[in-house]
């Protein structure tokens, strides 16, 4: 007994090292598992109030590019509104309470973004007390950037679409041929789309949206352009290099879309026990 | 308190919150991000009781992960850097300077950086290949370990040079 005391005090430094070690390893590992990052994420109080005074600062230097982009969306949502058939308008016309809607859109301002690690995540300003939940979808009026993933009260951590560990359901504008999108860690400008169908007809300048087939994100929210595209090893899919339309480096303001429909989906996608 | 103490202490709240939210925002040439903070254990004192600064490293290690979301790979490196750091005490400044009392502001500038440069590469080493996780990666894990490395190393010597007054 007195020895195995003597061995543990004589190598404490090196006991010490390994349980911290073993630790981090441990908590490395559970975040390269979806779901599982539960412990450390920059969605907490203190990380989460230290980048919101940082981002106090900073929102301010973006200001001109963030105004430019609302106007064009404002602009893209007039055109729509006022080239709305008249008729329709006025008999359709409700009380947006009633109105049976699928999908809730709420914004937040993102305060860290991150996009030159192989696992990035955003952390934005709206958590729990704005009934924002996990696996809701984050977009811009670009185009896509996540999923959420963490929520705590006040702030929610996004796994950004570049991320190895994010997949997204993803189709051809033009026909229904889906496949997923995934990032090589390669650069912040493209994404990967694989999966796809060699019968499917793609070719370079192709417009890519989300498939309705997740409950995530509606159908047809714009992805990006098809750069470049190969055969994969396997020989019956496509490896589709796609120029994404959102500046992933360059966020400030998001749109958190909540489908409605999407536990009564889920319930019926589960499988039946009995 | 000493004012040892509080000095580390400061130290290692500024570096985190520099690191975090300067550093890895800089995204040179779309990923090279210099990593200052380890810089807390580069110039921790040389005599001190050796579990308490490994544990140190891990609090160090885990504040960043905790601000970048990255699991535990910054706490993994940090770990094994203060762990190995004796060795390149050794190593850098030799039998000269007895390695329980060295002042870092006093070595001579060759041995710093000998010193600076094994260090640095080794926590870029650990973090990059736990943070790619691949090994068929191998080429990346290098490329991003010499650049961030060689940024790195650059701005810590600057930092150092900065920091370090003169007694009079």
């Amino acid at each position: 007994m007195q020895q195995i005391i003597n061995f543990v005090l004589r190598n404490k430094t090196f006991l010490v090292f390994l349980l911290l070690l073993g630790l981090s390893l441990f908590f490395t590992i559970q975040s390269h598992s979806y779901h599982k990052s539960k412990f450390i994420n920059s969605s907490n109080v203190i990380t989460g109030t230290v980048y919101k005074t940082a981002n106090n600062v900073s929102q301010y230097f973006n200001l001109i590019k963030e105004n430019k982009a609302l106007l064009e969306e404002n602009r893209m949502l007039k055109t729509i509104v006022h080239n709305l058939d008249v008729d329709t308008m006025t008999s359709d016309l409700q009380d947006s309470l009633k109105l049976n809607a699928n999908y809730k859109f709420r914004t937040a301002s993102v305060y860290k973004n991150s996009y030159s690690q192989s696992t990035n995540y955003l952390t934005i300003n709206k958590g729990k007390k704005d009934s924002i939940k996990v696996d809701y979808g984050v977009i811009t009026s670009q185009g896509i950037v996540g999923i959420i993933e963490n929520t705590s009260q006040n702030f929610s951590s996004v796994l950004s679409i570049l991320n190895t560990r994010s997949r997204i359901n993803a189709q051809l504008k033009k026909t229904n041929h889906i496949g997923s999108l995934v990032w090589n860690t390669e650069s912040p400008e493209f994404a990967q789309l694989i999966d796809i169908s060699k019968f499917a007809p793609v070719a370079i300048g192709d417009t890519i949206i989300t498939g309705g087939q997740s409950t995530i994100f509606p159908k047809g929210i714009l992805i990006g352009t098809v750069n470049s595209y190969k055969i994969d090893s396997g020989g019956d899919s496509y490896i589709v290099n796609v120029k994404l339309f959102n500046d992933m480096t360059n966020i400030g303001h998001v749109y958190v879309i909540e489908n409605l429909q999407a536990a009564e989906i889920k319930s019926l996608q589960k499988p039946k026990n009995d | 308190m000493t004012k040892v103490t509080l000095n580390l202490a400061a130290r290692f709240i500024i570096l985190v919150l520099v690191q975090v939210l300067i550093f890895n925002q800089i995204d040179f040439m779309g990923y090279i991000n210099p990593y200052v903070y380890i810089l807390f254990i580069i110039l921790f004192p040389a005599n001190n009781n050796r579990t308490l600064f490994v544990f140190l490293a891990f609090l160090l290690g885990f504040s960043v992960d905790v601000f970048s979301d990255s699991g535990g790979v910054h706490a993994a490196a940090c770990v094994t850097l203060a762990y190995i750091r004796p060795v390149f005490l050794k190593f850098s400044f030799g039998t000269i300077y007895d390695y329980q009392s060295i002042k870092f502001n006093q070595t001579d500038f060759s041995s710093k950086l000998t010193y600076f440069t094994a260090l640095v590469f080794i926590h870029h080493l650990v973090m990059f290949s736990l943070e790619i996780f691949n090994i068929s990666k191998i080429i990346l894990i290098l490329q991003k370990t010499l650049f961030s490395g060689i940024f790195t190393i650059i701005l810590c010597l600057i930092i150092t040079i900065l920091f370090s007054q003169k007694r009079k």
